[in-house]
């Protein structure tokens, strides 16, 4: 099994750390991680914000760097969702623009070996429990691509139900989306910052020391909520939860 | 659409407003979440849910595709069965059938069931400078004609209103527009609906005509459907003379079996309940029973436009359950009124800027009023995939370029050229994070960002730099 790891342009540039996490993982489970140093960015960015074009090369590079791989795991369920569910539109698109069935083709290559991470664990390894180890409260906040586009159910949950010395505890509103959005945050300052603050006033009330997501730009956004506010509680990717150990506990 | 919106800014800028009033959004709150509660436990009780949701999105789609079809076959229906149809191209040229329709009974008054498309076009104002008046009288459409506000929800249009400010403007008002509120008037629901009760009954006795929209129009038979809960609406297409019906186009349903899929459906999405109190069908005019004379207005404005996107025109299966409002994070902080039109939420981001098109402030701003969060795909009960038809609208408002547009295009282009160059790309990340203990933490230009948040700290080195030093 050639697995190639997607580590998006986010993780890549901000949280190498989750990018660690997810190779230390896998290879504690026997997989073989390659990285193909072509990987930029899945396009999401560009694509939500009404810039359709732009996107294509990206979406003919990622066919293009992951060819040589069977599966290829990431740990966002947005950018993972990217590209399940546009990147088969960008092609189809192109193609009723009458610009030819090769993005098409890209996509339909691309869609169904991409996997997120918890997917792959859970779905394609088959384990739940991956000997993780870690001594904290911990409140679980779902995205909403991961919840809603790839239908994650809960795959996360169980995997963290698994990890020893973790107690988990439950989010209110979980569902309810933190108002990152990409430009939205940035575009819809106000309401985007009023969403992120009643999440992280429910993840406050839950008394957790850690606020745990499948997705590094939504932690991105809550992060930056709790710096500002000095709350008593951080947030971290699952990943890095999971890929911690009594041996190597998470720093 | 209705001239009250002209000139309305931006969203983000309408929303700001909203976002600090702490009333508005605690009545907003309040109101979505115990409405969306319901409503997911009506849903849950139906077995066959995904089934009834995927044959009322194919009997809308099969409807669109054919819709000139069915149009002519309801004309002639309706026509057969003793009524009037009227085409009107948009809002200006329905208001003047409508007043002009009024206007030859002699009537100066008018009571009117609750409907989206008069408020769309604007009818209560036009009819107004005709010198006629329109008596709103579903209660939450009374309580905002009373308020002299706009509504800021599809059902539930005072739902930025709470019980101390509806018997405020009860107290303040109803004597102006006809039979005053009972004298000590309180806040308890049931005494503020019976002081709406006596008040419209007065209307409700004395008025010649009536004026309403319609859920659904069945083609086979030229029949219309209202569904309501309060059983004013049915007053008011019993009672009068002369009965007006104002609807879009997009409400046909081919067969009376069609139909017994959106009863099940828009109930339990819309109000949570299991049926309607209030099912009314009207069939152009019946001897000596009900109205004597009546007319049905076909209204285009925008959506023959709109039928002809392929993406988009999915926002014409839209039966305005309001079940996307309640679940949208969006409109339950920024309220009704930011949407600049009479569809806020998800569903009004989608269809204000293809029924106007996209020049205006607020058109061009409509579809980003979303985190794309989704919540409004998964509860709509024709399965419109609102995220998809906003990203496609996004690339719409891009391409038209115009203000910041312009900027954000040069950026996404140079963004594109790194992103395609992974060179560029490494050698950028490197430099930023060798550079890391240079970069504030709040950052002048990226003020909206850091308003509220600080920037995450930049890291020793990015992943690909680990990845060469440690595994390769
Ligand atoms: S878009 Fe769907 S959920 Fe929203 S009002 Fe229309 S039918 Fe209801």
């Amino acid at each position: 099994m050639r697995v190639g790891l997607f580590v998006t342009c986010v993780n890549d540039a901000l949280y190498p750390r989750t990018g660690i996490a997810v190779v230390k993982l896998l290879e504690r489970l026997g997989v073989e991680v390659g990285f193909p140093a072509g990987q930029t960015c899945c396009g999401q960015p560009q694509f939500n914000t009404g810039y359709r074009r732009e996107t294509e090369p990206l979406v003919r590079r990622y066919d293009r760097e992951f060819a040589p791989y069977d599966y290829v795991v990431t740990p966002s369920g947005s950018c993972a969702a990217m590209v399940r569910d546009n990147y088969p539109r960008i092609g189809r698109k192109a193609a009723a623009e009458h610009r030819g069935h090769e993005l098409a083709d890209a996509a339909a290559r691309s869609v169904p070996k991409t996997y997120e991470l918890t997917e792959f664990l859970v779905d394609v390894l088959g384990v739940v429990d991956v000997g993780a180890y870690f001594p904290h409260s911990v409140t679980y906040h779902p995205s909403c691509h991961g919840l809603r586009m790839l239908g994650l159910g809960d795959r996360p949950r169980r995997l963290l139900d698994a990890v020893r010395g973790l107690e988990l505890r439950e989010l209110e509103g979980a569902e309810e989306c933190c108002g990152f959005g990409g430009t939205f945050a940035v575009k819809n300052a106000d309401v985007s910052a009023a969403m992120g603050e009643d999440k992280v006033r429910n993840a406050v009330s839950t008394g957790a020391d850690v606020l745990c997501g499948a997705d590094n730009s939504c932690l991105m956004h809550i992060g930056g909520i709790l710096r500002r506010q000095d709350a008593p509680l951080r947030a971290l990717h699952l990943a890095e939860i999971l890929a911690s150990t009594e041996e190597e506990p998470h720093a | 659409m209705s001239g009250t919106y002209l000139g309305m800014p931006s969203f983000p800028k309408a929303a700001r407003e909203a976002v600090h009033n702490e009333t508005l959004r605690g009545n907003l709150r309040h109101a979505t979440h115990t409405i969306r509660d319901k409503r997911a436990k009506a849903v849950a009780e139906l077995a066959d849910w995904a089934q009834l949701r995927e044959a009322g999105k194919q009997i809308k789609d099969r409807t669109l595709r054919h819709l000139d079809e069915y149009l002519v076959q309801l004309e002639e229906s309706v026509t057969a069965a003793g009524g009037t149809v009227h085409w009107a191209a948009d809002g200006d040229e329905a208001n003047r059938i409508v007043a002009g329709l009024v206007k030859a009974t002699g009537e100066r008054e008018v009571v009117k069931v609750k409907s989206m498309a008069t408020q769309e076009i604007g009818l209560n104002e036009a009819l107004e400078a005709e010198g006629i008046a329109a008596y709103e009288t579903d209660l939450a459409e009374l309580i905002v004609q009373l308020g002299e506000d706009r509504p800021s929800h599809i059902l539930v249009p005072a739902i930025h209103r709470n019980r101390g400010e509806i018997r405020e403007i009860f107290a303040r008002t109803m004597s102006e527009w006809g039979r005053p509120a009972p004298e000590g008037l309180t806040d308890s629901p049931a005494e503020l609906a019976e002081a709406a009760r006596l008040h419209l009954r007065e209307k409700f006795l004395r008025a010649k005509v009536g004026i309403s929209g319609a859920n659904f129009m069945v083609a086979e038979t030229g029949t219309l459907v209202v569904v309501e809960s309060e059983g004013n609406g049915r007053m008011c297409l019993t009672l009068p003379e002369t009965l007006i019906s104002v609807v879009g186009i997009e409400k046909i349903v081919p067969t009376w079996q069609d139909l017994e899929v959106f009863l099940q459906t828009l109930p339990r999405s819309s109000t949570a309940e299991r049926m309607n109190p209030y099912t009314s069908t009207w069939t152009g005019t019946t001897d000596a029973d009900g109205p004597q004379d009546f007319h049905l207005v076909l209204l285009d404005n925008g959506r023959t436009a709109t039928l002809a996107d392929e993406v988009g025109r999915q926002a014409l299966r839209c039966i305005r359950c309001s079940a996307c409002l309640n679940v949208c994070p969006v409109y339950e902080r920024a309220g009704g009124h930011a949407y600049g039109s009479v569809y806020p939420g998800p569903i009004g981001a989608i269809l204000s800027p293809q029924l106007r098109g996209t020049e205006s402030e607020i058109d061009a701003s409509l579809p980003y009023a979303s985190s794309l969060c989704g919540a409004c795909y998964d509860v709509c009960p024709v399965a419109i995939d609102i995220p998809e038809v906003l990203v496609h609208l996004r690339e719409r408002v891009a391409g038209q370029g115009g203000r910041g547009h312009r900027l954000e295009k040069a950026a996404m282009k140079a963004a594109g050229w790194v992103l395609n160059h992974p060179a560029a790309l490494a050698a950028g990340e490197r430099a930023a994070s060798r550079t890391r203990g240079l970069h504030p933490k709040r950052l002048p230009g990226a003020a909206a960002w850091t308003d509220s948040r600080d920037l995450p700290e930049l890291p020793p080195e990015p992943f690909r730099d680990w990845w060469k030093k440690n595994r390769t």
